[in-house]
């Protein structure tokens, strides 16, 4: 049993509210999955801004000095990247003028350790164990602004209780997935995908339907044709949720053992494990409320 | 504490002896700040005839479980998961939607919910009437052993599994595997039915049928033609072990 619950905004007049909404839903599914969790956030000002990459890295200790990591990688980049780390409670943002590639490079060069848990020009992930509330807290959740956010409370059976097991996870430029389930699978594909080359950052099953999620799109693939082929190449039990910079997905494994229930407004899309995340929404009496359908793909786009 | 709020008379306790049967006010309980516990020990406290209305239920599971009273219970909005679970002779009415275990393993009463129902309703229920005036999710009436049950949408896949006694009329469409490994329970369905379970087939809709139809839909409070549905049960080659049949297991 895990806890998502996610949020896209279509009316920018309740952006400023995006913290404060999740927070409320999050507290709802807490029960679903008290050990860790973990919270992405998409176009959050203080936290991410337009024209530039922001990583997010495991940790607000990266085992030198802020003022070193920020050195360390502003010397590795042009001179007017503007290189600048901020901590948020249990995460290190590290943020410049250049591609994400790039910073990756700068990061790692600098903090060979650094684990890298979010990566675009939109999104900041934050994750951690311990009491899901507690997290958010920690984080500022209730204050932050933006477009969408995300939000998972683990119970955890295929890894250990790490922060780096948490979900989301987050492995190409903006996109982020949380799963509700197992993968029955995940050894397999991973050694698949293993062999196309791409690295994995731990034992999680989830990591690896996230790094086969961005296989795909990377191969072209649509989110939806994505998902679809998800579908066919990972075995087990699922709800999964993906976010990308404009858009979000949900789906369901045939079986279907895993919840989800949306609400749709003219202002928001808004998934949950459980309706009564849902229930202190603003709108919620008038809102379009149905379980997504078994093995079929929903997506919505700002 | 439940907060108990009657309109005219004065608010009882939770464990207050019986009112007089008919006629009184409902018993109004808002669950914005009261437990679900306090309100199902109240409901369990309750005696027949009496009735009750549960407002701001957002979503809280296990609402109005376990009632054995001649009640009748009104929940204005949407209830969690086992709403009406392990129910008896009572009545309840859940305007909004259900969620997972809607009335599981009811006995006898009634359970009406306005809106759609989330999978596994009516499971394993022995008797009484449960009805969904929406959808019903995957594996609706699994396992059921003598509950009726009146869907007025459709209703997800593996539904009836293991039916062993009791009806289920859909007045929309059946999803995938329906009544899979089905026993003695009939099956009423109006629309398609996406596939049928192992040992599931039609069968022919007679006269005491469509008369039985006819009664479960009038208590339903729907107005279906009887003459629409068809009829699906067991083929009765699974129920007994034959070596024979032992792939399709």
């Amino acid at each position: 049993m895990c806890g998502i619950a996610a949020l896209q905004l279509r009316n920018p007049s309740l952006h400023p509210q995006m913290g404060s909404l999740l927070s409320s839903m999050l507290c709802q599914i807490v029960d679903r999955g008290p050990d860790s969790a973990g919270l992405a956030v998409y176009n959050t000002p203080g936290l991410v801004s337009p024209g530039t990459s922001t990583l997010s890295l495991l940790g607000a200790d990266q085992g030198i000095p802020t003022a070193a990591l920020t050195a360390g990688v502003a010397a590795l980049l042009a001179s007017d990247a503007e290189a600048a780390v901020k901590v948020v409670g249990d995460t290190t943002l590290v943020s410049a003028a250049v591609g994400t590639d790039l910073l990756v490079k700068a990061v790692t060069e600098t903090v060979p350790g650094a684990t890298i848990i979010g990566r675009g020009e939109h999104v900041a992930v934050m994750k951690s164990v311990g009491h899901p509330m507690e997290v958010a807290a920690d984080h500022g959740l209730e204050a932050m602004a933006g477009s969408q956010g995300l939000s998972h409370t683990r119970m955890a059976t295929e890894s250990a209780v790490t922060a780096g097991g948490s979900h989301p996870f987050s492995v190409a430029d903006d996109l982020c997935l949380v799963h509700n389930g197992s993968f029955s699978n995940h050894a397999t594909v991973r050694r698949g995908l293993l062999r196309e080359g791409v690295v994995f950052d731990s034992e999680n099953d989830t990591e690896v339907g996230a790094r086969y999620v961005a296989s795909r799109l990377k191969q072209g693939d649509t989110l939806e044709e994505a998902l679809v082929n998800l579908g066919k190449v990972l075995d087990g039990f699922y709800t999964l949720v993906v976010t990308t910079a404009d858009s979000m997905a949900v789906v369901r494994d045939p079986i279907a053992c895993k919840p989800a229930i949306i609400a749709e407004t003219d202002d928001y899309v808004a998934m949950a494990s459980e309706y009564r995340a849902l229930a202190a929404l603003p709108g919620i009496d008038n809102a379009r409320i149905f379980e997504p359908e078994p093995g079929k793909v929903y997506t919505w786009s700002l | 504490m439940v907060t108990l709020t009657a309109p005219e008379t004065a608010a009882p306790e939770a464990a207050a002896p019986a009112e007089s049967d008919g006629g009184a006010a409902p018993t109004v309980v808002d669950l914005a700040d009261a437990p679900a516990r306090s309100l199902n020990q109240a409901l369990h406290d309750a005696v027949d005839g009496q009735s009750w209305t549960i407002t701001s239920p957002g979503g809280k599971h296990s609402l109005a479980v376990g009632i054995s009273a001649r009640v009748a219970v009104t929940i204005e909005g949407h209830a969690g998961y086992y709403a009406a679970g392990m129910h008896q002779k009572g009545d309840v009415t859940i305007n909004g939607n259900a969620g997972v275990g809607l009335a599981e393993n009811i006995m006898s009463g009634r359970v009406h919910v306005t809106g759609d129902a989330s999978q596994s309703a009516a499971a394993t229920g022995h008797g009484g009437l449960v009805v969904i005036d929406g959808n019903a999710g995957a594996r609706c009436g699994i396992s059921m052993k003598g509950v009726d049950i009146v869907v007025g949408g459709n209703i997800g896949h593996m539904s009836a599994f293991m039916a062993q006694a009791g009806r289920l009329v859909v007045c929309g469409d059946a999803g995938g595997a329906l009544g899979d490994s089905i026993y003695e329970a009939r099956i009423y369905v109006k629309g398609t039915v996406a596939s049928l379970g192992a040992d599931c087939i039609e069968k022919p809709l007679r006269e005491e049928h469509l008369a039985e139809l006819a009664e479960l839909l009038e208590a339903a409070g729907r107005t279906d033609n009887p003459a629409d549905f068809k009829r699906y049960g067991s083929a009765r080659n699974l129920y007994h072990f034959h070596v024979d049949n032992s792939s399709a297991y």
